[in-house]
């Protein structure tokens, strides 16, 4: 479904990504882990397709696509969805018809008709109660005044609305209380089938616990320097990264 | 980031679609003005004397006065004796009938979606169109009749009911109030005379359509709507002009006037053409705007929005004289390319418990410069006057600006005014979140600043809200590539 190979970029002349490869499939969900500054958000944002950063070596196809020449927007409508790790606000635009609008975007390109007002107002209200999100946040602006968890959960809804292919999650649970942390988790079990993916970017064998990714990697330097499964998790849960970045090094 | 300011500044470069000119022959004056062309003027509007000697005392003042400099606006000095003071198109005087309106002209206000023939009008709307100086068509005029409205031209009413003009006319924008002001008093062309009598509720939306057709010459509008005890009326006011390099300038003066428990609503979608990517031409509106509530209970509401004109100067103000009165202005104005706006209101609270609600909301992208201006002005024998005022700045790129400046006099200790004010920024980040949920950048940046004008669009009429907000769209239209 995602396959990147040697992906680096850069910020600014900075070199951040150096030569990042990643497979994913379909059905697979895979966590990414690694040190503040590591690229992780970086890496997030190019599959995104946001502007600012220059891709200098490598490719990502997508759904057998050159992923880095479509558009943001296309990229959104074929299925790719980005919960951030900083959701932006949007003063003024209501939260509910933000939320129809893209969903019936979403609808156009897959061949389905717009849902009207009153059938959306109900399925809404449905997930929002899922991801229990206090169903006044929807009447209000964008994110617009949320509390850092508010606007994790929001991306959620998102997210469950969309019903995207390829799901990336970057921090999705940092800030989060404990049970938001499960709701956020039953939110992406419930998303997972064999037709979609998932990468999850964290910092917290917590969320990993609820999830049971079948890989977890760690981004370091600007590159995945470790792949493995849940007991890679737990060994940097416990010993932090020192070692393994001491162990690339040698 | 400095490609996605690129873009979003491209999305509001749309072209101006209403820039065509009519070729029609047309009557106009040559440059210039002194007595002699006042004197003309008035003649051939076949005016009684009293009018024009109003006009030659409104000149002899003016001559004394300066342009005024205060405004946070720039543009080079205007030459009055450049400007042509009247022009009209030829063919046309004393119609009978639509059907005797140049066809020329009835087309022109088809391609700017005017309806302007009953039958293809809007439902309840009645439309005065003002064709460079000279009022050409009036509809539903039997309708109102039967009201006991008045909705004619101007230069009609001032033959036809030459005591209403005379008592009103000049009673809230006396000629001495400023420069432009006095100039239109001497020189105004035509515009729009609304009456509604006591305890009438106007049937009809009633608007007014300006278009400024002929090169270098001004357009002097007057307006006047006099609401008596317990009316009611809704008015609104469309403006286009065709696309050229030099300057022309707008110097309009409407008047409203409410009784006791009268209400005016004036409504304005001002599109003047705004100059191109270079700041050449484009339209100087110039504009005084004032209404009185002056009997007790009345209730006088401004709604604008101003996406037109190279130089916009307006301030649409309420005067609170009766009791218990009400006074609103809503207002969105937007500013690309290198046009500048200088707006706001005034509110004067003479009356006790008079309220005022002013709502403004700026846009500017590219090198708009946006500025608003309000006085809230409480007398000291207006016992518990209310203010409420909320000034939003929204800003597209880093060039352009925004400035607010609220004036507050307060000589009551009674009065309860409160001012708020925003700035924000459409950035790139907030375009990137909407886009990553599917929407066009179009969309993004169309559904951000309807979401940020929502509550002045919600004053509109209906059917004006509408067109407000594919107003604002079209700025946006075919600029994503
Ligand atoms: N616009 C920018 N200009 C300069 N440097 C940038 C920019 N964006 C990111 N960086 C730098 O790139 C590096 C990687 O940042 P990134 O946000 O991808 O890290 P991260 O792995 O997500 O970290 P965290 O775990 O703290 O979220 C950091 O050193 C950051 O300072
Ligand atoms: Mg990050």
């Amino acid at each position: 479904m995602l396959s990147i190979k040697h992906l680096s970029a850069s910020v600014d002349g900075k070199a951040i990504l150096k030569g990042v490869d990643l497979e994913v499939r379909a059905g697979e969900v895979h966590a990414v882990m690694g040190p503040n500054g590591s690229g992780k958000s970086t890496l997030a944002h190019i599959l995104a397709g946001r502007d600012g950063y220059t891709v200098t070596d490598g490719e990502v196809h997508y759904m057998g696509r050159d992923l880095l020449e479509m558009e943001i927007e296309e990229r959104a409508r074929q299925g790719l969805f980005l919960a951030m790790q900083y959701p932006m606000e949007l003063p003024g635009v209501n939260n509910m018809i933000f939320m129809r609008e893209a969903m019936n975007t979403r609808r156009k390109s897959q061949g389905k008709e717009a849902m009207d007002a009153v059938s959306f107002m109900k399925l809404v209200r449905e997930k929002a109660k899922l991801v229990k999100l206090d169903e006044r946040l929807l009447k209000r602006s964008v994110n617009a005044g949320f509390s850092g968890g508010e606007k994790k959960r929001n991306e959620i809804l998102q997210m469950a609305l969309l019903e995207p292919l390829l799901a990336i999650l970057d921090e999705t649970d940092s800030g989060l209380d404990i049970d938001a942390l499960r709701s956020v988790a039953d939110g992406v079990n419930r998303l997972r089938s064999p037709q979609r993916a998932m990468i999850v970017v964290t910092h917290y064998q917590r969320l990993l616990d609820y999830l049971e990714p079948d890989h977890v990697h760690v981004l370091a330097e600007g590159r995945i320097v470790r792949s493995g499964g849940m007991e890679l998790a737990r060994e940097l849960e416990a010993k932090g990264y020192g070692w393994l970045l001491d162990e690339v090094a040698a | 980031m400095g490609s996605s300011n690129t873009e979003v500044e491209a999305l509001m470069g749309g072209e101006y679609a209403q820039g065509f000119v009519t070729q029609i022959e047309s009557d106009t004056l040559p440059p210039g003005l002194d007595e002699a062309v006042i004197r003309t003027i008035s003649s051939r509007k076949g005016e009684p004397a009293w009018m024009l000697e109003k006009r030659l005392t409104a000149y002899r003042y003016w001559l004394t006065m300066r342009e005024p400099e205060w405004a946070a606006v720039r543009h080079p000095p205007i030459d009055f004796q450049a400007i042509s003071y009247f022009s009209s198109p030829k063919k046309k005087p004393q119609l009978a009938s639509l059907d005797e309106v140049d066809p020329e002209l009835l087309a022109t206000y088809e391609k700017l979606g005017i309806p302007i023939e009953e039958q293809k009008t809007l439902a309840g709307v009645a439309v005065d169109a003002v064709f460079d100086s000279v009022s050409v068509a009036t509809t539903f005029r039997e309708t109102l009749a039967e009201a006991g409205v008045i909705f004619c031209a101007m230069s009609e009413a001032v033959r036809e009911y030459p005591d209403l003009v005379r008592q009103y006319m000049g009673s809230v924008v006396p000629h001495k109030d400023n420069f432009f002001a006095a100039l239109n008093s001497a020189v105004f062309s035509d515009g729009t005379f609304v009456y509604i009598p006591k305890g009438v509720s106007c049937p009809m939306e009633l608007s007014t359509y300006f278009r400024i057709n002929e090169a270098k010459t001004g357009q002097f509008e007057r307006t006047l709507i006099v609401a008596e005890a317990g009316s009611r009326v809704s008015y609104l006011e469309g403006c286009t002009a065709p696309m050229r390099d030099e300057n022309q300038l707008h110097a309009a003066v409407v008047e409203l006037v409410a009784m006791e428990d009268a209400r005016i609503k004036y409504s304005t979608v001002q599109n003047w053409y705004p100059g191109d990517d270079q700041g050449r031409g484009g339209i100087y509106n110039f504009v005084t705007k004032r209404g009185e509530c002056h009997g007790d209970r009345s209730h006088i509401s401004w709604t604008q929005v101003e996406t037109g004109s190279a130089v916009t100067w307006k301030y649409p103000s309420c005067i609170l004289r009766g009791k218990d009165t009400v006074g609103e202005f809503y207002s969105v104005a937007v500013t690309k390319g290198h046009q500048q706006a200088d707006t706001g209101t005034k509110m004067i609270h003479l009356g006790e418990n008079s309220r005022s609600t002013i709502v403004s909301k700026g846009i500017s992208a590219m090198h708009g410069s946006n500025a608003y201006r309000g006085l809230v002005r409480v007398a000291a024998k207006a016992e518990n006057a209310r203010n409420h005022s909320q000034c939003d700045s929204l800003l597209i790129g880093d060039r352009c600006a925004a400035h607010t400046f609220p004036y507050i006099e307060v000589k009551n200790p009674t009065a309860k005014v409160e001012h708020e004010a925003t700035t924000s920024k459409v950035s790139e980040e907030q375009l990137f979140y909407c886009r990553q949920r599917g929407l066009s950048q179009e969309d993004a940046v169309s559904m951000i600043i309807n979401g940020f004008c929502k509550q002045v669009f919600n004053e509109l009429p209906m059917e004006f809200a509408v067109e407000a907000q594919k107003l604002l769209a079209v700025s946006l239209e075919g600029a994503v590539g």
